[in-house]
């Protein structure tokens, strides 16, 4: 990865000019990229019917990304450092929060991966060949991208990572030949995130001009004295800078691509784009506004509220107008949930900026983080067992899901799990408690009407939630078919399902991180 | 009564909460060898029998184990933290206001466990039956045992999802859309008291209803009380139900299968009573005080209302169904618990409590032998059941006809059965209530609710009438029907046997009882 050089950069002096990387700080993004780039390459010596290798060394090369986070997990690390006004300021920064949000990025891609691999398979024998080193080197990029992001403390790296996880993605969607609705998907996708992102860089770009730096923490005590004519253009500049994140969070009215591009895309990349883009739009949101808009927090903290509550109603409502027997619908219903849900990540980061001290906002921010690793795990688990059903109704319809327990009843009780943990009612207890948070974060930062606006929106999620739900333990029409299931599929299932089952048990594994700042 | 150390009542405690949950998930794994029994459905309904079995001795020495004299006193507590980020601990306890209820949960689950045994509603497999019945008594008994106000949300919440399937699946007709209602209603309702609670654990600091109770938190605010009030206000009376948030309640008992309505008025009802006077009464007294005549005004309408929606049921050509008669008398019943509570004295709430386990008893009662007769005749349609003339239940099934008879009479109130003292309890509380409530508004309740008791004895006698009398089985060609078999008096023998004993002697619950309430309304001080 390299880093854009700042102005401050060249001023530093030539000690400077060759810096010392702390290479185990940058592993876990620098890991998925290389790997990414020798799959690409093993991809032209593999011949053809070996190249579900490709795949094991995707999975590998994450699996080991994911692991070089445990020697860092002790101390906090910074690289790509310079000397500024005043003291040291790095673009590189390897916290407790990076940490966590790496974990869940990586995590998320694994199980990605694990899915990805019964996908190509059955897409190969069915002869809809997906391109597989392409897939693979995309999927890496972009997880790249994404774990990189958290890690970023300068605009210009921020919106690198961000395009890097970004870019990877529409191809991702776009990648099943020959069909016409993942073009569609692909093409809606890219056309309306280029022009998120374009917004985004004009944001950081009047940042930039009003403040003189591009280091987040230098913004944050510059925008306080910022002159009179230029606090406009610095005003403006915040709110564009969150258009880029707002999209890839699909927050109200940035939320329409995600239906069609969830359909288009190939399963596991609707999974992937649902948990791991969402973190990065999140992550991007949290680094923008806690750590460097702070000043403007008045600004920022309604808007980010009314959005919250936009976003969850949009998303909860389209979901309860779905019909269980479109064709497509259980993924659909899964993408406006997601978009939903997304509200409810906002609610924390909207209430970090109604926050009187910045511990109230760490804590708020670390309601987000636990909200988002209870939604990722599940979220996922859900799309695993929903690319389970997939490969027999290809049309993987709400109504195909009558009778799943005749069928499969672990995958129907898993299911059904996950779906009441996104819905957050017993016995999935870290789906209620991570709501609890969630509702007192908005209680604690004085949000009392939006946290009844939330509550409204629990009860419509919990009716769709519920239905489905109910829907699995149905009895069948006609005779219930037996099919084996591949052993990926199966790897990915047990291990959201334990996930959720394991932070049932022991909530405080995740919601430690909302009395523990994570900055 | 009998000496038992701490440590074996906190186990004793622990295993009432976690043994139905254990005993759920092994309910859903293949019988071990030597206990597979005649048939693997036979194997697991006798494991539901066995471990409710189980759980009920547990909650009887518990009760025997339970120190008499000191009643106000949490007994048998466990408090480890759970959730330090929330500040969530597992804490668990009993004191006279819980100790009865754990034990009629226990009961009327073992009796349920034991009725399906012989009788096994029509469905879907018995096991996944039984593992709900499980985890819905695991989820009742929690909520009466926990102390913490998010463990209490838990609890409260774990029990719908059971409740929903054992309707909607082993239910009758229209099984489907009361099982939504059912769930929706209370859903709605328990989101809104999800924030109550909140805002009470924020503003205050802690979610510990023991130390809630007696501190008196200056964070809690009279505004804020009130808030919460109404918040965890409707929560609760969604659940109790109170008019005119009742009307899932008919629907859900029409539908659902006997053991399903059994539990549903027996127990899942109380947790909504309970929750008033564990929680609202001691920690949001101001709040409460504000809202105690609205409260005590929607009780007394639902008293009159209950007894003339169960008149007009019952009336002649008004295809009545029986279930739905006892499910709306079941609103009534619950108007005198929430006027009692409205009180804030001694005496209505000890009334409350009082007529919460009479009913419990009592209508658990009603609805098995109700459940016996649409067994034996097909229908529970008063006019079906009754024709011209009558079902002559006395004549055709004389010791059945003499239960319901029973039942029907208790319900009402009579004298010397448990139903009395509950409400005329409820009624003296609302002659004399707390100090700054208006005494004019509640003699006018007391007033109506005295009334209602009159109807309630018009429509049970009607209901009497209809069914157990009618022309003697001598004089047409109606056949004989099937007279109590012996596993109905397993079942019913020790509902009607407390039932006399609490009508007989008060003063074994209401000594339980009353210590408790005077410490929690003189908040937390004895």
């Amino acid at each position: 990865m390299t880093v854009a050089p700042t102005d401050s950069g060249f001023v530093a002096g030539a000690a400077n000019v060759v810096q010392s990387v702390d290479w185990l700080a940058i592993a876990p993004p620098t890991i998925a990229a290389v790997v990414g780039l020798a799959v690409l390459v093993t991809d032209l010596f593999v011949p053809e019917r070996r190249k579900e290798l490709l795949g094991w060394i995707s999975v590998a090369g994450l699996a080991a990304a994911g692991l070089s986070l445990l020697p860092i997990l002790d101390d906090e690390r910074s690289t790509f450092c310079v000397v500024g006004r005043g003291d040291t300021l790095c673009s590189y920064t390897a916290d407790e929060f990076t940490l966590v949000i790496q974990l869940l990025v990586l995590g998320g891609a694994l199980l990605t991966a694990l899915l990805s691999l019964s996908t190509l398979k059955d897409a190969r024998a069915a002869g809809k060949e997906i391109p597989e080193g392409e897939f693979w080197f995309l999927l890496l990029s972009s997880a790249a991208g994404a774990a990189l992001l958290p890690a970023a403390r300068d605009l210009a790296t921020l919106v690198v990572a961000l395009e890097v996880a970004s870019l990877p993605a529409f191809a991702l969607v776009g990648l099943k030949r020959g069909d016409r609705r993942s073009s569609e998907g692909a093409l809606k996708f890219f056309l309306s995130s280029v022009t998120a992102t374009a917004v985004t860089l004009l944001g950081a770009s009047f940042v930039y001009a009003a403040t003189g730096t591009l280091h987040l923490a230098e913004i944050g005590a510059e925008l306080g004295e910022v002159d009179g004519d230029l606090r406009t253009l610095a005003r403006a500049g915040v709110v564009l800078t969150l258009v880029g994140f707002a999209f890839k969070v699909a927050a109200v009215p940035f939320h329409f691509w995600v239906p069609d591009t969830y359909v288009g895309a190939p399963l596991p990349v609707a999974a992937y784009l649902s948990v791991v883009g969402k973190a990065v739009g999140f992550t991007g949101l949290i680094l923008v506004l806690v750590v460097a808009f702070q000043e403007y927090h008045d600004v920022w903290g309604p808007a980010l509220a009314v959005l919250a509550a936009l976003t969850m109603t949009a998303g909860n409502v389209a979901a309860l107008r779905q019909r269980p027997t479109r064709a497509y619908s259980a993924v659909r219903l899964l993408a406006w949930s997601s978009v939903g849900q997304a509200g409810y990540l906002l609610v924390p980061i909207a209430a970090a900026g109604y926050a009187d001290r910045p511990s109230q906002a760490d804590s708020a921010v670390g309601s987000t983080v636990a909200y988002a690793l209870m939604y990722a795990a599940v979220n996922l688990g859900a799309f695993a067992v929903a690319a389970l059903v997939g490969r027999t109704h290809a049309r993987n319809r709400v109504s195909d899901y009558r009778g799943l327990y005749a069928r499969s009843p672990l995958s129907a009780l898993t299911l059904a799990f996950f779906l009441l943990c996104l819905a957050g009612l017993p016995p999935g207890i870290i789906g209620l408690f991570a709501k609890v948070t969630v509702f007192s974060a908005a209680v604690d930062a004085g949000l009392g009407w939006l946290a009844v606006v939330m509550a409204a929106n629990v009860v419509i999620a919990l009716y769709y939630y519920l239905q489905w739900t109910a829907l699995l333990f149905r009895a069948p029409e006609g005779e219930p078919e037996r099919y084996r299931v591949p052993a990926p599929l199966t790897v990915a299932v047990a291990l959201a399902a334990v996930l959720g089952v394991a932070l049932s048990g022991a909530p405080q594994l995740v919601l430690r991180f909302t009395t523990s700042g994570l900055f | 009564m009998i000496g038992i150390s701490e440590s074996v009542m906190q186990f004793l405690l622990a295993l009432i909460v976690a043994g139905p949950l254990i005993g759920a998930v092994a309910a859903l794994l293949p019988a071990p060898p030597g206990l597979k029994g005649k048939s693997p459905d036979q194997a697991v309904l006798r494991h539901g029998v066995v471990v409710t079995g189980a759980v009920l001795i547990a909650a009887i020495v518990l009760a025997l184990g339970f120190d008499h004299d000191h009643p106000s006193r949490m007994q048998a507590t466990t408090d480890i933290r759970w959730i330090p980020a929330l500040d969530v601990r597992v804490h668990l306890g009993v004191d006279g206001i819980s100790l009865p209820l754990l034990v009629l949960t226990a009961l009327l689950t073992f009796l349920c466990a034991l009725y399906s045994y012989f009788k096994m509603p029509e469905g879907p497999s018995p096991r996944a039956f039984v593992a709900l019945v499980l985890v819905l008594e695991a989820g009742t008994l929690a909520t009466f045992a926990v102390l913490d106000l998010l463990l209490f949300f838990l609890a409260f919440e774990m029990v719908l999802i059971p409740m929903y399937f054992l309707i909607a699946r082993w239910g009758g007709a229209r099984r489907g859309p009361a099982a939504w209602k059912f769930i929706l209603y209370t859903l709605l309702g328990s989101v809104v008291m999800l924030l109550g609670l909140l805002l009470i654990g924020l503003k205050s600091g802690t979610f510990d209803m023991v130390a809630l109770a007696t501190d008196n938190d200056p964070g809690l605010t009279t505004s804020v009380q009130v808030t919460a009030v109404l918040a965890i206000g409707v929560g609760l009376a969604v659940k109790t139900p109170m008019w005119p948030l009742h009307s899932w309640l008919p629907d859900a008992h029409t539908a659902a299968p006997t053991v399903g309505s059994v539990l549903l008025a027996g127990v899942l009802l109380k947790m909504g009573t309970y929750g008033f006077v564990r929680i609202l009464l001691p920690i949001a007294p101001d709040g409460m005080e504000t809202f105690a005549p609205y409260l005590a005004a929607f009780a007394v309408v639902g008293i009159v209302y209950g007894s003339l929606a169960c008149l007009a049921l019952a009336r002649p050509g008004a295809k009545g169904d029986l279930k739905r008669l006892i499910a709306y008398s079941s609103v009534g019943h619950m108007g005198f618990v929430l006027l009692g509570i409205a009180t804030m004295t001694p005496t209505g709430v000890n009334g409350a409590l009082f007529a919460n386990i009479a009913h419990g008893l009592i209508t658990g009662l009603l609805f098995f032998l109700v459940g016996a007769v649409k067994d034996r005749t097909g229908t529970s349609d008063l006019d079906t059941l009754a024709q011209e003339s009558g079902a002559a239940l006395y004549g055709k099934a004389p010791r059945l006809g003499a239960l319901l008879a029973f039942g029907a009479v208790a319900s009402l109130g009579l004298p010397g059965l448990a139903g009395f003292w509950g409400e005329m309890l409820a009624l003296f509380g609302a002659f004399d209530p707390a100090d700054g409530l208006s005494r004019p508004a509640f003699l006018t309740f007391m007033a109506i609710a005295a009334f209602g008791t009159l109807l309630t004895a018009a429509y049970m006698l009607i209901v009497v009438r209809r069914v157990c009398m009618g022309p003697g089985a001598g004089t047409e060609q109606a056949p004989r029907l099937a007279d109590v078999h012996g596993y109905e008096f397993a079942a019913w023998t020790p509902l009607v046997a407390l039932t006399v004993l609490a009508g007989l002697w008060p003063a074994a619950l209401l000594g339980l009882t009353d210590p408790a309430v005077q410490q929690l309304l003189a908040g937390g001080k004895s």
